[in-house]
């Protein structure tokens, strides 16, 4: 094969037929087929995918337009491609964590109908489809088709069990928190363009780098892709759709909300780097709001019961680290904590799914308990998962964790105070995922008799991704083991033509007290919810502030009392006063006045002739004085 | 004068004749099955004429100058340009998907009913096609006055109050441009015709465009043909007509309605409007379109609290048209672009609406939002069909819409930020809308009303199909009705003063 590059297009249009087939053909295909499709196609894209990783390693790179898409003198804008470090990286992440997820669903949703389950595959397909095409467009308007395109993906899955309204409502909150965000990314396009015409990266990234743009055009610009990229990866104002997508199927979270989609907005600033870089106001403000999620995310996780929520939350939670990074100018560490993360949440929303599989749908924790005994390699795999995110030494979670935290140590001014409050997150982070693993996985069995006897493992397809997500949870942090711990960090190498290493460096001896710190902390943490939870009995109603942790801060209720409730009813306002009783009544009104005056002007032609003569010499007399003073 | 017949011609007298006949059959099935293919021979003509664009090589084919009243300076002048092609594609083709998906609907008097609709159809593209003032007046007339008729004889129970009303509204907007086009007219100057003989005035457009016209005049004349399309279209706050008739008419006048004739307001802006009088345009443009984004976030806010589907999608249609009105008046390359892709794609997308909306209101007698739910089990094929018209509604990438929002945005932005802000909340605000309805008629369990609803018909998946074809077509490769309307879009931009 001389040039994998030139088969890229393939990545994406693999799954793509897939969706067709598997949609097209949705009443035909026996289960077994569609799930060979869909994962297939799927696979096939990773396949090829590694070779491009491994060409794009050896220097190789690619930027091809394919069709013009919008081609005007105002505005050039090609169907592109831009396959480099970055995106190549992505692809695999998308790829492989996809393929597993497609493996795992075939048996996670057999008790679906053949039709059904089709159309389940169809969508997943439509969502890689989706994903590829944001990483690997060219320009910031082929991001955007991917970027709405998994936005609808995710609608579509989270609705997918479309008879029960909970879910279709938790469908379009996904759908219009996105889209606020995305008119947010629109406008930073439409910012581009009047300023360039052109939205293709190298352009505008060389623009930025020429001062084609003003301190305010750029701070502007990147302040509403910002905006989008707290639509799409749930921060705050807009993360609430999140937790409520875990209304989809339990791989459509790990999948979308989890390992894939959530990361878009990463990768979208990772890939704008050159504009992000050039506002410091952006920056701070990246920075503080990937903290606060951080911190308010962890906060609400630690009270819930929900096994997904929990999770949900996390990722949120995971996210705002993330992009506490990129606020800090540390790109490669957030690229590295979406890879760790990937495996590390993807395992466990999978073993949460294969607890529910389990459980007969049960996702209360309180209902659970001594899971372990019963269901070992989920146990296990999960456990893995937990120490992982925990960040224990040794795994991936502590690797890409460590630099985020070692980052924003090193940021000048408050860098400490960033550190700080971080640190603590990840206690909490420690804290919430133990308590989730022991009150699920040891104790006593709470649920009902009928369910303990159904308490089983779970099917070789979705134990083995589990078993490998593990594998990778604990290997996966290698590539980026850093120069203090006597590693080269392969990845930063590998992205360095795109993204600069961490602006901060920090003396050697400096990194080791901050990693032994948190490492201290982190395992009192763990002992604590050990100590807490390992005989977990259920507890009393919350009160006070746990009361406030448990219902979310009330931030859904304040939303919905500030934003949705008003939005109605100015919208019934309009509709029934200002348009009824308004408008349409000023022009019915006219209307009557029309019809009353010629009913009084009918009443002059009563055909006497006196009257006519009368009006026509009035008539007359009016012309000639007009004539007179004209 | 050519020694052919010329293409506007055809797309004229074809339906003319047709619709005539149509008066004269007794048999309704013969009259429907003469509408279908009279519109269907009309959609050839149209695309054959799309083989014929090159204007200096096919000038015969595509032009025809009848002398008709020479002595006021009026000839029967039809052109198809590439605006006006575009347009005449989008009558061909949408009175066909027409006459086909709303075929099950029976009428009575059927011959009456389809020769109006032929009749229609022939003054739609008149006013596509007429380059001479007096012809574009008389075919604007033609194409409404058949729908009076339609939409009081055949429509709802409240027919004649909204008839009435439209026919109000719109025949005030008439009278204001008749007064318009003959101020415009005695202040244009001498015409020469072939044969020698002088007229002292001209309705040809080219004298409008020569028309010396004070500042002020214009500035007073430019309300009148505003105000005129602005019911047509219509923007706020000369709206109010439309949600009742489009509820009340027929579907598939409705269609016509929303599909085909609102573009007359749009295209007149286009054709007349803005060549005419260039200087009142830049001066009041700001004005219109803020009026127009007003009435976008009003609209839509409004379309949020509908529970009559019919009126919903009326809200809906209100603040897309708001949205091309607004990019016509910001005359940059971006917005005009974007709102001549859009007059197409819009027509097409409403009219795959409707298909739905009658399907449904035809088997269960219900067009309340909150009288239905769970339609997507009986009719998993109509909600597919539905649910990608809907995304298309809301421009999601890859569909038609997107393409024409996209510019139209980037457009308005160019030309104040703020603009794209205000109109940009609708992209919100439509999703909130569009998904709602979805959700409430299509997902959730079934109940009694929705029990009995069957899948989509061959007629209607064709339909729906072609729709759904064209929705791909244009939302992934955009460029090719780009390329063929990109001059158009540089002739209307130059004329920015």
């Amino acid at each position: 094969m001389s040039n994998i590059l030139e088969f890229v297009w393939l990545i994406p249009v693999l799954p793509l037929i897939g969706f067709l087939i598997n949609g097209l053909g949705r009443n035909n295909l026996s289960k077994g087929l569609s799930g060979i499709i869909g994962s297939g196609v799927v696979l096939a894209s990773f396949i090829i995918s590694v070779l491009v990783f491994v060409q794009v390693k050896s220097g190789g790179s690619l930027d091809n337009s394919y069709f013009d898409f919008i081609n005007i003198s105002s505005l050039q804008l090609g169907f592109e491609f831009k396959v480099d470090v970055l995106s190549s990286l992505f692809l695999l992440i998308i790829t492989g964590v996809g393929f597993l997820i497609h493996v795992y669903s075939t048996a996670y949703m057999h008790d679906e109908p053949a039709k059904d389950f089709a159309k389940y595959f169809s969508y997943l397909n439509l969502f890689v489809f989706s994903m590829l095409l944001l990483v690997m467009g060219g320009n910031f308007v082929i991001m955007f088709i991917g970027w709405e395109g998994v936005g609808l993906c995710s609608y579509l899955l989270i609705g997918y069990w479309y008879k029960k309204e909970e879910n279709t409502d938790a469908a379009n909150k996904a759908f219009v928190m996105n889209r606020i965000g995305d008119l947010g990314f629109l406008l930073a396009v439409f910012w581009i363009i009047a300023k360039i015409g052109s939205v293709n990266y190298d352009v505008v990234f060389s623009a930025a780098s020429l001062a084609k743009f003003s301190a305010t055009d750029i701070t502007g610009i990147t302040l509403l892709l910002f905006v989008g990229a707290t639509g799409k990866s749930a921060q705050i104002p807009l993360y609430t759709w999140l937790p409520d997508a875990m209304a989809g199927p339990t791989p459509v979270s790990a999948l979308i909300h989890a390992a894939t989609m959530v990361t878009a907005g990463i990768y979208m600033i990772a890939r704008s780097n050159a504009l992000f870089s050039l506002s410091e106001f952006t920056m701070t403000v990246i920075t503080i709001i990937g903290l606060a999620t951080a911190l308010l995310a962890a906060s609400i996780a630690i009270r819930q019961n929900d096994i997904k929520k929990v999770l949900a939350y996390s990722t949120v939670s995971q996210l705002g680290f993330m992009f506490l990074a990129l606020g800090t100018g540390n790109y490669v560490a957030a690229v590295f904590h979406v890879l760790t993360h990937a495996f590390f949440k993807a395992l466990m929303f999978l073993g949460s799914g294969s607890v529910i599989h389990a459980m007969g749908g049960e996702q209360d924790i309180r209902n659970m308990g001594g899971l372990h005994k019963h269901m070992k390699i989920t146990s296990v795999t999960f456990l893995i998962g937990c120490l992982a995110i925990s960040g224990i030494p040794g795994l991936s979670g502590f690797f890409s964790k460590d630099e985020i935290l070692a980052g924003a140590f090193g940021v000048h001014g408050y860098g400490k105070v960033i550190y700080a409050i971080a640190l603590f997150t990840a206690l909490l982070t420690a804290f919430y995922m133990f308590r989730l693993y022991f009150i699920t996985f040891t104790g006593k069995f709470r649920g009902t008799h009928e369910q303990e006897h159904h308490l089983h493992e779970s099917p070789a397809a979705m134990t083995i991704p589990l078993v490998i997500l593990a594998v990778l949870s604990i290997v996966g942090g290698y590539i980026g083991v850093p120069e203090a711990l006597g590693g080269n960090h392969a990845l930063a190498q590998y992205l360095s033509p795109v993204l600069k290493s961490a602006a901060h460096h920090l003396e050697h001896s400096t990194e080791y007290i901050l990693m032994a710190l948190s490492t201290i902390l982190v395992v009192a943490a763990i002992l604590f919810a050990w100590m807490k939870f390992k005989n977990y009995q259920g507890e009393g109603e919350a009160t006070g502030f746990g009361r406030l942790l448990q219902n979310k801060w009330y931030v859904d209720e304040i939303y919905t009392a500030v934003v949705t409730k008003p939005l109605a009813a100015l919208s019934g306002l309009l509709d029934r006063v200002v348009e009824k009783k308004g408008i349409d009544g000023f022009v019915n009104g006219v209307g009557r006045a029309v019809n009353y005056g010629s009913r009084q002007l009918r009443l002059v032609q009563n055909g006497q002739v006196g009257v006519y003569v009368l009006l026509m010499v009035i008539g007359m007399l009016v012309l000639f004085f007009i004539q007179l003073f004209a | 004068m050519g020694s052919y017949i010329t293409f506007p011609e055809l797309l004229i007298w074809l339906p003319l004749l047709a619709g005539i006949s149509c008066f004269f059959m007794k048999k309704g099935e013969a009259a429907k099955t003469m509408a279908i293919l009279a519109s269907c021979i009309v959609l050839a003509v149209s695309v054959g004429s799309f083989f014929y664009t090159d204007a200096a090589q096919y000038a015969s084919y595509n032009t025809v100058n009848y002398y008709w009243l020479k002595h006021i300076g009026s000839s029967f002048f039809l052109g198809l340009d590439e605006t006006g092609r575009l347009l005449t594609f989008l009558t061909a083709l949408s009175f066909p998907i027409i006459f086909i998906s709303t075929q099950k609907n029976n009428y009575k008097n059927p011959g009456a009913f389809y020769g109006l609709m032929l009749l229609t159809m022939a003054g739609l593209m008149g006013v596509f096609v007429a380059i001479d003032a007096l012809v574009f007046y008389f075919f604007w007339e033609l194409a409404l006055i058949p729908v009076y008729f339609l939409c009081s004889r055949w429509g709802g129970e409240q027919r004649i109050q909204t008839t009435f009303k439209f026919f109000v509204y719109t025949f005030a907007g008439s009278l204001l441009m008749l007064v318009g086009i003959m101020y415009v007219y005695m202040h244009t100057p001498q015409r020469m015709f072939g044969d020698g003989s002088v007229s002292d005035h001209s309705f040809a457009l080219q004298s409008f465009m020569g028309a010396l016209l004070q500042p002020g005049e214009q500035q007073w004349l430019f309300w009148l043909f505003f105000i005129a399309f602005a019911i047509k279209m219509p923007v706020f706050p000369f709206h109010t007509w439309q949600p009742g008739t489009y509820d009340q008419a027929p579907t598939a006048v409705t269609m016509v309605l929303s599909g085909v004739m609102v573009k007359m307001g749009l295209f007149g802006v286009i054709r007349w409007l803005i060549p005419i009088l260039p200087a009142a345009t830049s001066m009041f443009a700001n004005l219109v379109i803020i009026l127009c984004i007003i009435g976008i976030i009003y609209a839509s806010c409004i379309a949020m609290v509908q529970d009559n589907l019919k009126k919903l999608v009326a809200y809906s249609s209100i603040a897309h048209i708001g949205l091309m009105c607004a990019s016509l008046f910001a005359l940059n390359e971006l917005s005009v672009q974007g709102a001549v892709i859009q007059l197409f794609s819009h027509g097409i997308n409403i009219i795959g609406m409707w298909i739905v909306i009658d399907l449904l209101e035809r088997q269960t007698g219900v067009k309340h939002i909150s009288q239905l739910g769970g339609v997507a089990q009986k009719a998993p094929v109509l909600t597919i069909f539905l649910v990608i018209i809907a995304l298309a509604n809301i421009a999601l990438p890859l569909t038609n819409a997107f393409v024409g929002e996209f510019l139209m945005f980037s457009g308005l932005f160019k030309a104040n930020a703020w603009y794209a802000v205000a109109a940009g909340l609708s992209i919100i605000l439509a999703a909130v809308y569009t998904l709602r309805m979805i959700q409430k008629v299509f997902y959730g369990e079934t109940n009694a009303v929705t029990a009995c609803v069957k899948d989509i018909s061959f007629a209607e998946k064709a339909s729906l199909g072609v729709i759904v074809v064209f929705i791909f077509l244009l939302g992934v490769m955009p460029q090719h009705i780009i390329e063929f309307t990109k001059e158009a879009v540089t002739a209307l931009i130059a004329l920015k003063k």
